[in-house]
């Protein structure tokens, strides 16, 4: 893989069971921190009608979108059924408690 | 699908024995909670895959075909990886060596068995009772033999007038037979229904044809001759034919090869009449299926004996449904036995947490066109009232029976909407005392605003009905979903079609189309909720839980309470973040991540995600200065929408989030806190103009409106709380609709609660009549904690106060005032770390990774 990994923040910066914003020219993404601090990206726009996801509550590896309450699955982007749709995912990692994101989106498959 | 985590080889084997409904919910709840816990193999000695017995009425009916009531098609077992064994009996269980063997030889090994054998129908003793012609009402091939009669043969007998031998006699009634119902008792149903419901079951019955007779014992059953019915009944009739014996019938031909039986043909009763049977369904009652279980040495009595896991006295034998005696009791309906198997897939799957403590059941009679529901105690008695509705002509008629003020059964005949809720009453044990004079009448489900359908027509409906408003489900969907995903429960209709999953509004008109749609019981509340599903605890175990092992925090408490995901749901979270709050209101830590967005970002969610901003305007009053400082914030922000509320407030929409805590900087500057207009939380207080302009005024009702405000803003509650003050009975602020509501009299205060004006309006009821304001303010911090301490997260007071009853609420507040001062100094306690302005918290810096961006990019 040739991710062009950018640096946006600290593990730190995003709250535990929560999320943050990075904005960018191609719209919003979402990163998600988890109760056990693994980090996931998604488009920040709900399949259902584009609520936007880092508004959610996190649980587990999902997230309640705010607007009606689907739950999308963060290491997917996939709605959970009965719903369907996905919501882009962008590849995230954490090194040494720092960070980055590749703006180029995965093919969830 | 069966996942992969655990390799084939390692896991346990798992054997189930009776592949009917209780055995298999089970399965499907097993497999829910632990998918790759254990190689399953199913016996069954019927020989077709799991279906709906329930259904078999309306099959017999002719209203559904047997492919239409398979739960769990073949398919479904081989996807799951499930090994099935139809047309196979297991004869034989080796508890030493752990195998069971079936009649054609089959063994299997297990390291837990689950025993779900159902039970058998009981055959009365007589004469004649193997003959051919006679049979029960309990499976697949039963009804076969039945429709296969009704083809070939006219008279059918049904022995037994409880629920199924109706159900079996207006099927056959359908099918063109002549039907006779022998009953022994005095009136049908002698088990669900009191007399005068019976005799107007009994009429409509007739109406359709079918023919009754009660007060009798079946002696004989006797034979055609060998080599068909050519004699006739006269034959058989001979000795003393009873005065009203129907016309002999016309001799039909035998069925190929049955020619050499003899079969059932005339049926006698020990008072010497006799009538012709070509038929005879034997539904006097059924008999845990026990057989295998005592064969392998089981406790049995009366049923499987199984402890509140469902265990044996085997500890690798488990037992669920109509075979099992639990705490003494043997259910004979599917939904307790659902949660039967609810408990024993989590004791299956090692959580190790549920328990089964008995069900309360009621009953329902599938017959098109009639309704009728029982449940409880409904034949009164010592110590026990009446309640009695009965309209012969109208064909309704409706008996409660209370007990201590609270209802401890209902029998309704004709009209039986609300079945439900006395089921609920019940359940709850609500102290029904002060709406006594308007139980029989029902819950009047006229004031739901969105729809505005009667509930009884919703069947007669078109597909393209909307049900669900907010969602926009039609009756055709949830139809759809129930068949195709063998939809049982409220819930998994909710999840599978969203219908009532929002307001909540339709959930009556869900639940009919549900019980209508799959038969039987499932529109009655299950004997326990569990709050969501991370666990198998109630709201009320779940807050007591809290209290009593002093648990004080989220992680704290999921860990104490077995939680069955590692941190909870967007349901239970936000529940649980309440409870500690309320609990614990000086220590507890609020934890932002267990609040829904509107709570966390102290605004409302629009539906572009931009956050909407109410000012507090205490009582409604405002002024100038004040108004200038809005117009100044709208302008500088570029608010593109300003519109006042219906809480006598300003909302200024469009807000962007990042906007927000510089916003609330101008806003706290001129003096306003937040208006929590996004909270569960208490919202407003509406006040009238009240004695100080208003030619009727009889208090100051906006000053009295400030003061309240000033006494309970910032208060978390378990949903939204809204308080008025009316100047006079004219009531312009509308008092009488919201959570606490003043209405002001010449001689003080009446005090009204549990008011709604939402979904489903609901008039307060009057809790007490005060003279001061101070006692209004004592009252209303009393009420407010009451509410908070004992409601669920979520009920608003309406649904509370008829949870609970008045009578409670009185107790508590009214009537002992050293508890109400109490309950007002802990609302003074919890409200001092409250009353702190989220907004200016927040326009000072606070949570501020809230409302700014992670990074830009292109930085
Ligand atoms: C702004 C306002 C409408 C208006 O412009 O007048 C409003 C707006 C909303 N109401 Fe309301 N309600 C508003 C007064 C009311 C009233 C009238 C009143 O308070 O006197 C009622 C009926 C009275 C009552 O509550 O008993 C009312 C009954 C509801 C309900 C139904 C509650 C129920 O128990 O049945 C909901 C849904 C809910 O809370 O689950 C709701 C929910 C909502 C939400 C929060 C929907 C949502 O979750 O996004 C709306 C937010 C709009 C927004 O984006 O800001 N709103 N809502 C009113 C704000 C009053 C204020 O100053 O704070
Ligand atoms: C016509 C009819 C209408 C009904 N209507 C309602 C209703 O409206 N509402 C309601 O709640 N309930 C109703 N019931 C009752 C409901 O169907 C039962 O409570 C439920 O099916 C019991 O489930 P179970 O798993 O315990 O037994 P069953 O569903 O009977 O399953 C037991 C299975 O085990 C098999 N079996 C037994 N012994 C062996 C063995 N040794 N080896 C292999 N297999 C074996 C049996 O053949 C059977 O298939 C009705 C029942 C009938 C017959
Ligand atoms: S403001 Fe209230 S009534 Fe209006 S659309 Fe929103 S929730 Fe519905
Ligand atoms: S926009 Fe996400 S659930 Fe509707």
């Amino acid at each position: 893989m040739n991710e062009n990994w950018l640096e946006i923040g600290h593990l730190e910066d995003i709250p535990r069971q929560g999320a943050r914003v990075v904005k960018t020219t191609a719209g919003e993404i979402a990163v998600f921190r988890t109760v056990d601090d693994e980090v996931f990206a998604l488009r920040d726009k709900c399949p259902h009608k584009g609520g936007p996801l880092s508004q959610g509550i996190v649980h587990g590896k999902k997230v309640a979108c705010p607007l009606h309450d689907w739950k999308i699955n963060l290491d997917t982007g996939l709605a959970v059924a009965p719903d369907v749709g996905c919501a882009a995912r962008y590849p995230v990692r954490v090194v040494d408690g720092q960070v980055s994101l590749s703006l180029t989106p995965e093919h969830t498959g | 699908m069966a996942s992969m985590n655990t390799p084939r080889a390692a896991r346990m084997k798992l054997v189930l024995v009776g592949n009917g409904m209780a055995g298999m919910r089970t399965l499907e709840e097993l497999l829910k909670a632990a998918p790759d816990l254990y190689d399953i193999t199913v016996f069954g000695d019927e020989p077709h895959p799991n279906y709906n017995r329930i259904m078999l009425s309306p099959v017999l009916a002719g209203e559904q075909t047997v492919e239409q009531i398979i739960l769990n098609p073949r398919d479904w077992y081989a996807e799951m990886g499930i090994t099935l064994h139809t047309g196979k009996k297991i004869v034989k269980i080796d508890r030493k060596r752990r195998t069971v063997e079936a009649d054609d030889g089959t063994v299997a090994a297990y390291d837990r068995m689950l025993l779900a054998t159902g039970s058998k129908p009981f055959v009365l003793p007589v004469p004649g009772a193997d003959l051919p012609g006679v049979v029960g009402f309990r499976d697949i091939a039963d009804v076969d033999a039945m429709v296969d009669a009704s083809t070939n043969y006219k008279y059918a007998v049904v022995i037994g007038g409880g629920l199924l031998g109706l159900e079996a006699a207006n099927g056959l009634k359908l099918r063109g037979m002549d039907v006779s119902v022998v009953h022994i008792g005095d009136w049908l149903l002698d088990r669900q229904l009191d007399e005068p419901a019976a005799r107007l079951l009994q009429k409509s019955l007739e109406e359709k044809g079918l023919k009754f007779l009660l007060k009798k014992q079946t002696e004989e059953l006797s034979p055609s001759p060998v080599g068909g019915r050519g004699v006739g009944v006269r034959a058989v009739a001979e000795g003393t034919p009873a005065p009203d014996l129907p016309p002999s019938p016309p001799a039909p031909l035998p069925p190929a090869g049955e020619g050499s039986k003899p079969r059932v043909q005339s049926i006698r009763f020990k008072d010497g009449s006799e009538i012709p049977a070509d038929l005879v369904v034997m539904a006097v009652g059924i008999r845990p299926n026990t057989a295998l279980a005592e064969s392998a040495g089981l406790y049995c009595n009366r049923g499987l004996v199984v402890n509140d896991t469902m265990q044996t006295y085997d500890p690798r034998i488990y037992a669920v449904g109509e075979c099992v005696s639990h705490r003494g009791i043997a259910y004979g309906l599917v939904a307790p036995l659902f949660e039967q198997a609810k408990v024993c897939a989590n004791h299956l799957a090692e959580h190790g947490v549920a328990q089964y403590g008995g069900s309360m059941t009621s009953t329902k009679l599938k017959v098109t066109g009639i309704d009728l529901f029982s449940a409880g105690n409904f034949m009164g008695g010592k110590g026990l009232e009446e309640i009695v509705f009965q309209d012969v002509g109208r064909g309704s008629y409706k008996k409660l029976i209370l007990k201590d003020n609270q209802l401890a059964g209902a029998v309704l005949y004709g009209d039986t909407l609300d079945g439900t809720w006395y089921f609920e009453l019940m359940r709850d044990h609500t102290d029904v005392s002060d709406f006594r004079d308007k139980l029989l009448f029902g819950r009047n489900h006229l004031g739901d605003s969105g729809h505005g359908d009667e509930k009884g027509r919703i069947m007669a409906m078109p597909d393209s009905t909307e049900i669900c408003g907010c969602n926009g489900v039609c009756k055709g969907d949830i139809v759809k979903a129930i068949h195709e995903n063998k939809l049982f429960t409220l819930d998994e209709v909710r999840a599978h079609t969203k219908a009532s999953g929002s307001c909540g509004s339709c959930t009556g008109l869900v639940e009919t189309i549900l019980a209508a749609t799959v038969g039987g019981d499932y529109s009655v509340a299950p004997s326990k909720k569990p709050l969501c599903g991370c666990t198998e605890y109630s709201h009320d175990e779940i807050r007591s839980a809290i209290v009593d092992n002093k648990l004080k925090s989220l992680p704290e408490t999921l860990r104490f309470m077995d939680w069955k995901t590692p941190d909870g749901c967007a349901k239970c979270r936000p529940a649980l973040n309440y409870y500690l709050l309320c609990a614990w209101p000086t220590e507890y830590q609020d934890d932002a991540q267990s609040r829904y967005i509107n709570e966390r970002a102290h605004g409302n969610i629009q539906k572009d995600g931009s956050f909407s901003v109410v000012p507090r305007m205490w009582g409604g009053l405002t002024n100038p200065k004040e108004l200038r400082a809005i117009a100044d914030v709208a302008e500088k922000f570029n608010v593109p929408e300003m519109k006042v509320t219906g809480g006598q407030r300003i909302d200024l929409f469009g807000v962007k989030k990042e906007d927000l805590p510089a916003m609330w900087q101008d806003l706290s500057d001129a003096g306003f806190v937040s208006g929590h207009a996004y909270g569960k939380a208490m919202r407003t207080v509406k006040t009238c103009v009240g004695s100080k302009w208003c030619r009727f005024g009889t208090q100051d009702s906006t000053g009295l409106g400030v003061k309240l405000e000033q006494l309970t803003w910032g208060s978390w509650m378990p949903h939204k709380y809204k308080l008025a003050v009316s100047g006079c009975p004219r009531n312009c602020a509308e008092a009488t609709i919201k959570d606490f509501g003043v209405v002001c009299v010449d001689s003080g205060y009446e005090l009204h609660i549990g008011g709604n004006g939402g979904i489903k309006v609901r008039v307060t009821d009057l809790l007490s009549k005060v003279e001061s304001e101070e006692q209004v303010l004592e009252f209303a911090g009393a009420f407010a904690q009451l509410y908070r301490e004992e409601a669920h997260y979520l009920e608003r007071t309406a649904p509370w106060v008829e949870r609970v009853g008045l009578a409670h609420i009185k107790a508590k507040l009214v009537e002992s005032e050293a508890n109400r001062k109490l309950l007002a100094e802990r609302f003074l306690i919890s409200q001092q770390p409250a009353q702190v302005d989220p907004w200016k918290v927040r326009a000072e810096g606070g949570q501020k990774h809230e409302f700014t961006h992670l990074t830009v990019i292109p930085a």
